[in-house]
């Protein structure tokens, strides 16, 4: 493990016993918050989705037939949101840790912006693009391409929003990494193809992956966005959040509860994996930085064998010491008593 | 195969780091790029494996023009400072991987690999990852892995720099013998002058983009074209005298300097090396400066004498040898005489000798 958690741990244990009462009080009011916020919630969920026992759980699961439509539009939106991602995240993360060009900033910023955009906003953007109202909507129209309420208008309201997971997660990976090994790999004949597949993708397949498994837990949950541009066609359009909705709004509780449960075992395994990818990237980056650890053997022969080292130091003169000898120059040859006679 | 470096320039940005640089490696030697950082060796080195593109000029491999050629084309052997090795690689992946592109049958290349690892003397760890290696063994093994393409030449970027001394100076003495060994011609860069000359056949002294000097290791230190090469290589007493009627002047001595015959003075600076200094117990008929011993560190296959003069404000660094030591047998506070044997100075003519 890293030495600065060792560093901060031992910090919480000293201040611990300096305020026991304190360090109490915190602690409790931490488990407190968490407990009422998420794990009594969570638990719940569970709990009314296994109201009617396993039968009616599974029941409740893949009886409707709107509900398994959700279920297959999310299996296949996220998945392909998520490989569009993560194509394009580490396209962007490499041209911005390997390149320095104008603009450059800038696209670290852009790729942040979905972040920052309401989901909404990000669903109506497409809706005034795509729309009839919209500019293209008309042509598309035309050429009977249906993007709005349709597969392709979640595809990307969903790409839109999950946009920076995959980028974000590599870019410090592949700075931490830098560029001297793929240009190792150039100087021995390999491709860029070779490059990528036998140098840079090995050395950033932990971070890749947690970025992957980020991407996807988000393009799953993902409501607002989609739900503008899905228009309101249950058993069509609806992906599982939005049929989640729906159903509690149906007043059809217990298949509600079903199925954000599902949802919500999709966050837990999502969370596990995310743990354990987490020590993997930090590995990974911190394999980047560190020195070798492995003392110098004498393995070569007649290793020390050659003459001692002449290292001469550089001692220059001052050279404001220096430059005080051209005035007693002329005195001192004047004067006989130096006894320095010409050559 | 010998390489040609023709009037070579490369800007970043408004930074010249190289100004029509030419330089001639032949087959089958061992280059040296001296100088201090910043000075465009390791940029010359890199345009030299196409690794930058220079702006103008050009580089031949024998006869052939590879100034539009790749890296990947030119067929190299690349060394890093920082080893650059596949770290989710084994040993043996790591020199593999250039056989691996070329699509090497798989017996061939195990072959070539355990020719290589014996070479550098890593056979027993083949199967450890980079991170399970000392510094040394890593730069052995980045060593291998760019002798394995059987390159038309090598090239080695500070390739001892990143190790601790006792290491770096194991490892130049062995690269010495595997080059006689192997002689595939080598250039490599370094700002540490005591390895340029154990290691290469000729030295090329670089300073701010521009080749100061080039020459045998014997011929550059013997005779520095430059102040900035007789400055750059090891210590040296400066002293700013004077030049007058074929005499140069410095601090009370005289000596003739025929070749500048002019009757105005000429302000000059000249340069003396500590072993070039002589000292006496009393005053010399050539001309010597009077001076007291500050310091002495006899430890060593050099005595290092430290003496002032009180007179003229300066101090001198002396080496004497431990036969002239022992019967001179100078204290902290003695007065003693000082006297070079020898005087270089850089205006207007290069060197001279008394």
């Amino acid at each position: 493990m890293p030495e600065p958690a060792r560093v901060i741990s031992g910090a919480h244990a000293s201040s611990g016993r300096d305020h026991p009462l304190l360090r109490r009080i915190l602690i409790g009011l931490t488990l407190l918050i968490v407990g009422v916020l998420i794990v009594i919630p969570v638990v719940n969920i569970f709990v009314q989705a296994m109201g009617g026992g396993l039968w009616g759980y599974f029941s409740n699961l893949f009886s409707d037939r709107d509900t398994r439509h959700s279920i297959l539009m999310t299996l296949i939106v996220a998945p392909i949101s998520v490989a569009v991602n993560t194509v394009f995240g580490v396209a962007a993360a490499w041209t911005i840790a390997r390149f320095r060009f104008p603009g450059r900033t800038l696209l670290t910023t852009l790729i942040d912006l979905p972040f920052s955009i309401s989901p909404v906003v990000a669903g109506l953007m497409l809706v005034l693009l795509f729309g009839l109202q919209g500019h293209m909507g008309p042509w598309l129209r035309e050429h009977n391409i249906q993007i709005l309420f349709a597969m392709p208008g979640l595809i990307l309201a969903t790409t839109f929003v999950t946009l920076p997971f995959v980028a974000r997660e590599l870019l410090p990976v592949m700075e931490a990494i830098g560029a001297e090994e793929e240009i190792a790999a150039i100087s021995l004949g390999a491709s860029a193809w070779q490059t990528f597949w036998n140098v840079t993708l090995p050395n950033i397949k932990w971070g890749l992956l947690y970025g992957v498994v980020l991407c996807n837990a988000r393009a799953m949950g993902e409501y607002g966005a989609v739900y503008v541009v899905a228009g309101h066609q249950g058993g069509r359009t609806y992906t599982m959040p939005l049929q989640v909705n729906k159903l509690f709004e149906d007043s059809r509780t217990s298949e509600s509860f079903a199925l954000a449960s599902l949802l919500t075992l999709l966050a837990v395994v999502t969370l596990a994996a995310k743990v354990a990818l987490e020590r993997r990237t930090r590995r990974e980056l911190l394999a980047a930085t560190r020195p070798s650890e492995v003392p110098e053997t004498n393995d070569l022969p007649h290793a020390g064998a050659g003459p001692p080292s002449v290292r001469v130091n550089q001692t220059r003169l001052r050279p404001e010491l220096i430059m005080t000898t051209a005035k007693p120059v002329d005195s001192a040859s004047a004067a006989p008593s130096q006894g320095m006679a010409g050559a | 195969m010998s390489i040609k470096v023709n009037n070579v320039s490369k800007k970043f940005g408004a930074f010249n780091a190289l100004k029509e640089v030419s330089v001639e490696a032949g087959a089958g030697s061992l280059l040296a790029l001296l100088g201090p950082s910043g000075s465009g060796k390791t940029t010359l080195l890199r345009v030299i494996a196409g690794l930058e593109t220079p702006d103008s000029g050009s580089v031949y491999y024998e006869d052939e023009d590879v100034t539009s050629q790749s890296a990947r084309e030119r067929n190299i052997g690349f060394v890093f400072q920082h080893y650059a090795l596949f770290r989710h690689m084994t040993v043996f992946d790591n020199v593999a991987f250039g056989l691996k592109v070329r699509r090497w049958p798989r017996a061939k290349i195990r072959d070539r690999v355990r020719q290589l690892l014996a070479l550098v003397r890593l056979d027993t760890l083949e199967r450890r990852l980079p991170s399970q290696l000392s510094g040394g063994q890593r730069q052995r093994v980045a060593l291998a892995r760019a002798l394995a393409i059987e390159p038309k030449v090598l090239l080695l970027d500070e390739p001892f720099g990143a190790l601790d001394a006792k290491v770096r100076q194991e490892l130049r003495q062995w690269l010495r013998r595997l080059h006689d060994e192997i002689h595939v011609t080598s250039i490599f860069v370094t700002h540490d002058q005591e390895e340029a000359f154990e290691v290469a056949d000729k030295v090329v002294v670089m300073n701010s983009g521009r080749i100061e000097q080039v020459g045998t290791p014997q011929e550059v230190f013997e005779h520095p074209a430059s102040a900035f090469v007789m400055d750059f290589l090891g210590n040296v007493n400066v002293f700013h005298g004077r030049l007058q009627d074929g005499r140069a002047h410095v601090g009370g001595m005289q000596f003739d300097y025929p070749d500048y015959a002019h009757q105005e003075s000429l302000p000059t600076t000249l340069y003396v090396r500590p072993h070039e200094l002589e000292l006496h117990h009393g005053p010399s008929e050539a001309g010597s400066l009077k001076a007291h011993v500050e310091r002495v560190n006899p430890a060593g296959s050099v005595a290092k004498v430290f003496v002032w003069s009180d007179e003229f404000g300066i101090g001198m660094h002396v080496e004497l040898s431990s036969e002239r030591y022992n019967e001179l047998r100078v204290r902290p506070g003695d007065t003693v005489y000082v006297s070079p044997r020898r005087v270089r100075a850089f205006v207007p003519e290069p060197e001279y000798v008394i």
